[in-house]
């Protein structure tokens, strides 16, 4: 089981979180050309080592997350709110 | 002569006897005891018959290695099949019998199969019995599987109970600094320094008592320093959980614990399944004894060096009164001793040339006879040990030399560190020749591994080793230092023969795991017939695949197997251990989630009164929905039909709580809206609600529902029950990951609101009844698609949208959920007093078929919405989520499946959902569409389904259909109409 330090709750089990994608895409704009949006909804890395991912904290704040994982090595880098001007509790410690 | 009890010694509790049943037979043991030990002071030294060829098998260690005793225990539905009586804590009136033999484990007719031992080596039935001709030319398997339930028959283990357990499992969080695994000097010291520092340590071991080797101690020595470390152990605050087994390691130091309680009247559960987090990891695992493969090393009587001491000091039992010690190491000679002490005449059999000068010249000083370069050969004796052959060395072979009258054979083969639990988290141990065992590296983060299991052989070193481990762990989590180094594993004082097997030119059955009947001929069977990588030997012979999971005999396959092959232990490899290092039972792994915990229920406010209506509730996601409310002996066909007719002819309320309803707030909900649903929102009138659909990224239909403008900033959005928390995500998910310029908010506010739609020609008369204001639902207040907030006749606020899902005039109804109840009495007092009545999702089914409006059978994750007759629904003014790939060539195909009506060509005929449409001259493979949905037509007088077929309704028109269902009904001839069957035109709905 892995444990992900949610910015605003803390260290939880990964159950209650619950994945959401590949962390490196830019979504293009919507009125963008059937290309471009197949690019960024069909075309992924299948990355072995370090990979930048979504989750949810689903079942807490549910807030989106951006996380950094080694999907060999499950090891967890970093975890941040996705929305950028998002402040964390961490933060204003 | 075989094992018996002492009169005094041993940590067993003489003032506590218990009463137990083997099979059949009432015994007496004491507290303290293991089923195991009790039954060898009984006198009971076959207590099972082995896997393939019964043969008759004793106990075999003191632990969860054990390979021989397995028995079942308890009875009727606590029925526990396949357990190592090593393991069993005795209580009083505990029930256990053997297994896989009749009558029973002493005299088994199953033993008559050993005899033909010969033929049965690894992949015999296979080999035999699978594919023979002419049998089963072209017959594939099947008369394989008909051998098969014979032979399963007679090859097995125990068997379970077929009837529910009654007992309780739990399940259980913990949180800890430290877990300590294991509760022997290593463990306890590691755990003591550490929780005297002020961290908190969890200390678990699977016995039911602290002291680990300690325990196998008889001397004063041992004792007092077990008391010692006991009261330290208190005395730092350490939680101790006995009975308790570490079986997995997981990331980000998550240990999955299985705790077992005593037995008890039953207040407490069976077995309790455990999470912990920790920070760290101390594994004192210890190490397990090896066997050694000779001549008939599995008779009752034959059992590990250790093992022969443990219960000897633990348990006060004399493995016999002769006792041969066996050993290629110096292990075994504190054995020899403590037996000799007891009484027992002993020679101890070292393989080693030079044999161990020290211990030796104790040994004779004791009177033990000591015959240094000699090992056992063979065991004689066929239900128990009787004289052991003696070999001595002849060059690299080994020849018979002398004979011994004995009737305990203790074998110390060597030691195994227990390495399983790093192993889960991807350490790699490395083969040590010096120590003839698999070490542990130091590799993996969070994992500190002591005493034994870290090759340590000595109480001091073992002390040592787990000091230095919770003074280290102590300084790491102060965050004083990164890693820390533990003392390297002492040399053993005399080297390790690495000696595992002894044959003569005529050899005999010598069993590598016994536990699987997997022997050393078997083993070079594999080898001679190419299945020389660990993983193919492992799968081909067996071996290591049975309950102990290889805990003794993997090590013994491997030499065997290198041996073959003429390599190195380590170039054959090792397989990776994986969770559980023991087996946990399905019913801690279920925990309390069964029966009705098994998900959680979702009920309306409203649902004790639908109850009191006499609805029947149907799964709709978590949530339990009215189904349909029979009258008198009325079945649910009966039902739906009269209650969509009613709805049709007058009015009928249904409960739609469970509708997603989430709250869109801010300056941009409009914008934002706007981009996610197809159609357009941002310019929807205060107080008017739209049909809306929202498509994925690839341009499929995720999800429908209606969408209400509340004020220039605030929307509500209503989903379909199932896919109300995708479209919240996905909700969510925009507005943070993807445009976290926009100022919206959302918030789900299912639960705020308790909902019933009224549907039917009376239903403006029945609700303008229950209002404190009626003139709100004139049409000029209250046209089609408008919503308004009112009052009801009582004063409890509402919001009443008028909208249709039936095809009816209808409106829903919500109030705030306390008022859910209130809501339901009011409405149903009109609703009854018209002829009325309440309908569930059956009809609600009806009506919405006849009317084609799609739900989730159709809005299936492959519709387009042209698929779904919904092509109109996409504005082409603007970009929306969806807008892009909706356009990709292969979803914009006219001969894609498109959405249809289905009449039955002889309107009596009826068909079945799920059926493939075809051409009746082409019924075969996947047709040329698919029926999602039927349901009888009241209105129509008529069966109808909706379906998708290739082209649509055009492409068939005046063309013949055939429902294909082969399993079920067959054929079926059926007309391809337009999907909106009844009132196509909307004038019950707009009036």
């Amino acid at each position: 089981m892995l444990r992900i330090n949610c910015p605003f709750c803390g260290s939880r089990d990964h159950i209650e979180f619950a994945y959401g994608g590949d962390g490196s895409i830019s979504y293009p704009a919507l009125d963008a050309s059937p290309e471009e949006w197949t690019k960024a909804v069909f075309e992924r890395e299948n990355i072995a080592g370090r990979q930048s991912e979504t989750w949810q904290h689903l079942y807490g704040c549910r807030m989106w997350l951006r996380v950094e994982r080694d999907t060999v090595t499950h090891e967890i880098f970093s975890v941040a709110p996705a929305h950028p001007g998002m402040g964390t509790h961490e933060d204003s410690q | 002569m075989t094992a018996s009890r002492l009169t005094d010694g041993g940590l067993i509790d003489r003032q506590t006897p218990l009463t137990f049943r083997w099979e059949g037979k009432s015994l007496q043991g004491f507290k303290g005891d293991t089923l195991a030990s009790a039954l060898l002071a009984n006198g009971e030294s076959i207590v099972a018959r082995s896997f393939k060829y019964h043969r008759p098998r004793g106990v075999m260690s003191a632990g969860v290695e054990e390979a021989g005793a397995f028995g079942t225990i308890g009875e009727g539905g606590r029925t526990d099949p396949n357990v190592a009586l090593t393991t069993v804590e005795l209580h009083d009136g505990l029930v256990a019998r053997g297994q896989n033999a009749w009558p029973n484990v002493r005299w088994d007719i199953g033993a008559v199969l050993g005899m033909f031992g010969r033929f049965f080596s690894a992949g015999f039935y296979y080999k035999t019995f699978m594919g023979i001709p002419p049998f089963e030319s072209g017959r594939g398997t099947g008369v394989w599987m008909q051998y098969e339930k014979l032979i399963r028959r007679s090859a097995g283990m125990g068997t379970i109970a077929r009837l529910p357990d009654p007992d309780r499992y739990e399940h259980g969080n913990l949180h800890c600094d430290v877990l300590v695994v294991g509760s022997g000097v290593a463990g306890a010291s590691a755990a003591i320094a550490a929780a005297e520092a002020g961290l908190d340590v969890v200390l678990v071991e699977q016995d039911f008592s602290v002291g680990g080797e300690l325990l196998s101690r008889g001397d004063v020595k041992g004792r007092s320093k077990l008391q010692s470390l006991r009261k330290s152990i208190e005395a730092a605050g350490v939680r101790v959980m006995l009975r308790t087994t570490a079986f997995g390691l997981y990331e980000s130091g998550v240990v999955g614990l299985l705790e077992q309680f005593p037995y008890s009247s039953g207040m407490l559960p069976r077995q309790k399944l455990w999470t912990l987090r920790s920070q760290h990891v101390i594994l004192a695992t210890g190490a397990i004894e090896r066997p050694l493969a000779f001549g008939n090393n599995d008779r009752p009587g034959v059992m590990s060096a250790s093992a022969g001491r443990t219960y000897l000091n633990r348990y006060a039992v004399l493995p016999g009164r002769s006792v041969v010690v066996a050993t290629n190491n110096g292990s075994g000679y504190q054995t020899a001793f403590d037996l000799s002490a007891a009484g027992a005449s002993v020679t101890i059999i070292d393989s080693r040339p030079a044999g161990d000068r020290e211990l030796s010249d104790i040994a004779r000083g004791r009177n033990i006879d000591v015959q240094a370069g000699t090992a056992p050969l063979n065991v004689v004796g066929r239900r128990r040990v009787e004289a052991i052959e003696i070999a001595g060395r002849a060059g690299n072979a080994w020849a018979k030399k002398s004979t011994i009258t004995a009737n305990s054979l203790l074998v110390s083969g060597g030691w195994s560190p227990v390495v399983h639990l790093q192993s889960h988290r991807g350490g790699r141990p490395v083969w040590n020749d010096q120590h003839q065992c698999f070490l542990p590296q130091a590799d993996v983060e969070g994992i500190t591994i002591v005493g034994s299991a870290a090759g340590h052989w000595s109480y001091a070193g073992c002390e040592a080793s787990g000091l230095a481990a919770g003074e280290g762990v102590v300084r790491k989590l102060k965050g004083e230092l990164v890693r820390f180094d533990l003392p390297a594993a002492s040399e053993p004082k005399t080297p390790v023969d690495p000696l595992f097997i002894i044959e003569s030119t005529h050899p005999k059955k010598s069993f590598v795991d016994p536990i699987n009947d997997v022997t050393i001929a078997d083993v070079r069977l594999a080898n001679q017939e190419g299945f020389i990588s660990v993983e193919h030997l492992k799968r081909y012979t067996t071996l290591g695949m049975g309950n102990d999971q290889g805990k003794t005999g993997n090590v013994l396959g491997l030499a065997v197997m290198a041996a073959a092959r003429g390599i190195d232990v380590p170039n054959v490899g090792t397989t990776r251990f994986r969770p559980p290092y023991t087996s946990i039972s399905l019913g801690a792994i279920a925990g309390e989630l069964t029966g009705t915990h098994f998900k959680p229920i979702r009920r309306t406010p409203m649902h004790d009164w639908h109850v009191s209506r006499g609805a029947k509730f149907i799964d709709a996601g978590l949530w339990h929905r009215t189904w349909y409310y029979p009258r008198n002996n009325e079945t649910l066909a009966d039902t739906y039909v009269r209650e969509a007719g009613t709805v049709r002819a007058k009015v009928g309320m249904c409960d739609v709580t469970s509708l997603g309803k989430i709250a869109v707030q801010g300056p941009d909900s409009g914008a934002f809206l706007d981009r996610v649903y197809t159609n357009a929102m941002a310019k929807l009138a205060v107080g008017k609600t739209r049909y809306g659909i929202m498509l994925r990224d690839d341009g499929i239909v995720m999800d429908d529902g209606t969408c209400w403008r509340v004020s220039e900033d605030e929307f509500l959005v209503t989903t379909t029950t199932t896919n109300a928390g995708k479209v919240m995500t996905f909700l969510e998910e925009l507005l943070q990951v993807r445009w976290p310029d926009l100022k919206v908010h959302v918030t789900s506010v299912t639960d705020q609101w308790a909902g019933f739609s009224l549907a039917g020609p009376l239903s403006r008369e029945t609700l303008k009844a229950c209002l404190a204001d009626p003139d709100l639902l004139n049409t000029e207040n209250c046209p089609f698609m408008a919503f308004l907030d009112a009052k009801l006749a009582s004063g409890v606020p509402c919001r009443i949208a008028r909208i249709s899902f039936s095809g009816e005039l209808a409106y829903e109804v919500y109030v705030p959920s306390n008022f859910g109840a209130h809501l339901a009495e009011v409405l149903s007092r009109e609703v009854d007093a018209r002829g009325g009545c309440q309908y569930g999702l059956e009809a609600l089914g009806t009506l919405r078929i006849e009317k084609g409006h799609v739900t989730g059978a159709e809005l299936d994750g492959r519709t387009t919405l042209e698929d779904a007759g919904l092509a109109g629904m996409a504005s082409k003014k603007k970009p929306f989520i969806g807008s892009a790939l909706r356009n990709r060539p292969e979803l914009l195909k006219q001969d894609r499946a498109r959405l249809v009506g289905i009449f039955p060509k002889d309107r009596k005929a009826r068909f079945n959902a799920g059926s493939i449409l075809c051409s009746p001259n082409k019924v075969s493979g996947f047709g040329a569409g698919w029926i999602t949905a039927v349901t009888y037509s009241p209105a129509l007088g008529h069966w109808i389904g909706l379906g998708y077929i290739t082209g649509g309704k055009s492409e068939w028109v005046g063309k013949a259909a055939v429902a294909a269902d082969p399993v079920r009904d067959g054929l079926t001839d059926v007309e391809i109409v337009s999907p909106h069957m009844f009132d196509a035109e909307g004038v019950r709905m707009n009036g």
